[in-house]
Order: structure tokens, then sequence, then C-alpha cells
């Protein structure tokens, strides 16, 4: 376990990043995580994360990428649902990180 | 197909569901399910049936542990850890029944 | 991925959702397999069937409600989902009280599918 302190607060995280706490999530600790990830949070961004955190709401899981990329796609439309738009948003892997960055869990089997 | 069953058939329905669904094949009692082997039982012509579609064994170590190994069901095969092992190979799928 | 890898897998569920974590393990095995492109067939049997009971409220509890996790499995590609008839029957339940769409077979049927399989994994 570790923390983090964002505009005086401290959230708990693991000691991979991710929030430990699914309700702690706000906009800024989003940002917080999205720096640390050397990720600047673009609307295109926010896209994906509001995204994640809806299929999350709805499905109580984190997706796998292949998931996520085929659900963007249904959604957003094929221009988005691909994996090289989510690796350039995401370059370190869009489930992953954007993942951290929704404040949800790690994606199941993800290592 | 060789079906596992490790539970006592005395409060779990595991080895009458393994009945209703299998088809036929090995059916191998280890652990509490041995109770099922014993003569006497309220379940003995529950097993006697069954002996009809199934090759039924049993872990003799499992019954002697329990107290149990001097008499079983007239039909049923007892088997040490080799049968148990030949049993597994013998089958091209093994279900180990929870 | 050629043809020759894909095995059929089968996942029996015979345990009732927060009792034991069974139910949950098995879920978590089940998206993980999904990852290997393999034809995978979920089978729900005995109290395996209340996994898919619709309406599941556990904040009182305090535990996580993964029933509606069942619904992801489509887009997992999974979309092999049984229901035995007599555990169902048993449970004076029926398919509008399950939260995805089954397919519901009798016990011989059941048993047969489970011949068809290469492995089988009990929870």
């Amino acid at each position: 376990m570790s923390n983090i302190d964002v505009n005086g607060k401290t959230y708990e995280t693991d000691e991979e990043g991710y929030l430990v706490n699914l309700a702690d999530w706000n906009k800024d600790v989003a940002e917080y995580i999205a720096k640390t990830e050397n990720v600047n949070m673009s609307e295109q961004h926010w896209e994906v994360v509001d995204f994640l955190r809806g299929y999350y709401d709805e499905y109580q899981i984190a997706p796998a990428v292949r998931v996520l990329t085929k659900a963007i796609g249904k959604k957003l439309g094929p221009e988005k649902g691909n994996s090289q738009y989510l690796y350039e948003l995401f370059p370190y892997g869009p489930a992953k990180q954007a993942c951290k960055i929704a404040g949800l869990p790690k994606p199941t089997g993800c290592v | 197909m060789l079906h596992i069953i490790n539970k006592s058939p005395f409060g779990h329905e595991t080895l009458a569901t393994c009945f209703r669904m299998a088809q036929g094949g090995d059916v191998l009692l280890i652990e509490d399910a041995v109770y099922a082997a014993t003569p006497g039982t309220a379940l003995e012509s529950l097993i006697k049936a069954a002996l009809e579609r199934f090759n039924i064994h049993v872990l003799q170590p499992d019954l002697d542990a329990r107290g149990v190994g001097a008499e079983i069901i007239e039909g049923v095969h007892a088997v040490d850890y080799g049968g148990f092992v030949d049993l597994v190979t013998r089958n091209a799928t093994s279900q180990s029944w929870l | 991925m050629s043809e020759d890898n894909i095995k059929k897998f089968m996942f029996v569920n015979r345990k009732a959702p927060y009792g034991t974590v069974y139910a949950l393990e098995a879920l978590e095995v089940v998206l993980i397999t999904a990852a290997f492109d393999q034809d995978v067939s979920l089978v729900f049997v005995d109290d395996g069937v209340y996994q898919l009971r619709k309406g599941q409220q556990t904040k009182g509890i305090e535990t996580k409600n993964f029933s509606p996790t069942f619904r992801a499995l489509e887009g997992y590609d999974i979309e092999k989902l049984y229901v035995e008839k007599e555990s169902l029957q048993r449970r004076g339940l029926t398919e509008e009280d399950l939260l995805v769409e089954v397919t519901v077979l009798d016990s011989a049927a059941m048993g047969a599918l489970m011949d068809e399989q290469d492995v089988i994994l009990s929870f």
C-alpha cells in the first residue's frame, strides 16, 4: 500500500499506483495519476476514461484491451475503436494505463 | 470420461447430480465420497442402480482411513493409488467434481 | 491461432454466489481463458443456477456484486451458457428469473455436452 496526495487530500493506492477505493476517484485524482504516467489528458483521453468508468459501472469489471477496443468501436466509431488510436493516447497500454487513470482495478488477466 | 467425486453423498448433491447428468463411463469415489460405496446405507440402491450405467471405483486408502474398508457394495471396484492413476490415463478427460 | 490449438473448455458451476468464493473465482478464470481464444462453455447446475438470479443486491453484506459481469461475457465472445433444466425447476426458477440469455438443457443433453469436451473445470 502507498498513498498519493492531491489538493491536500490523501488517497490510498496499491504498490502499482491503482486506487484502492473506487469511490475515491475524481477528476483531480485522474489528472494526478495521468501526470505520473506522463499522459497529458486531452478531450480524447477523457472520452476513453469516461467510457471505462461507464463500462465498469455496468459490468463491474475493467475490460481486457481487446474487449475495450471492440466496445469503443461500437460506441464511438471505428476510427476510435482500434488499438493504434488507443495506444497513441495511452502508450503503456490502454487497458492498463487508462484503467489506472479511471480509478478502476487492473483488468482481469493483465499481468 | 472419468468423474471423480470427493463429497459425502449425505449432505451433498454432487454424486446424485453426476449420476443424473453423466451418460456413463468411470466414476471414482475418493475422500468423503467413499461412504457411498459402503453397504447397508440408505443410498445402496442408488449405487446399485448406477452400476448398470457406470463403472464405479473407490479408493481403498480413503475407505481404510475412515474405518469402512472391510466391505464394499458388490460390483464396485476398489483401487489403490496406482489404480487411480490408471483410471486417469485411460480416460481422455476427467472431471473433478467440487 | 490455428484451429488445432482450440480446445473445448467447459466450466461447471455448481455453487451459489456468495457463501463460498468458488463462483467468483470461476468467473475470473473464465475471463482469463477468454484471452486465449478457446471454445468456452459455461454450465450452471445445482445451486450454480443462483449465480444468474436477477436482482442481486449485495450492499448489505459488503461484498462485491459480480452478477453484472455475466452480462459482459458476450463482449468477451463467450456466448455458450447452459443451464440444467432440473436444477432450475427444483428451485422454482424459470429462464425469466435469470439475468442473461441461456440455453436450457435437460440432464441427458448436459451429460452429452460434457462428453464432447477436452477440458472440464468444476467449481
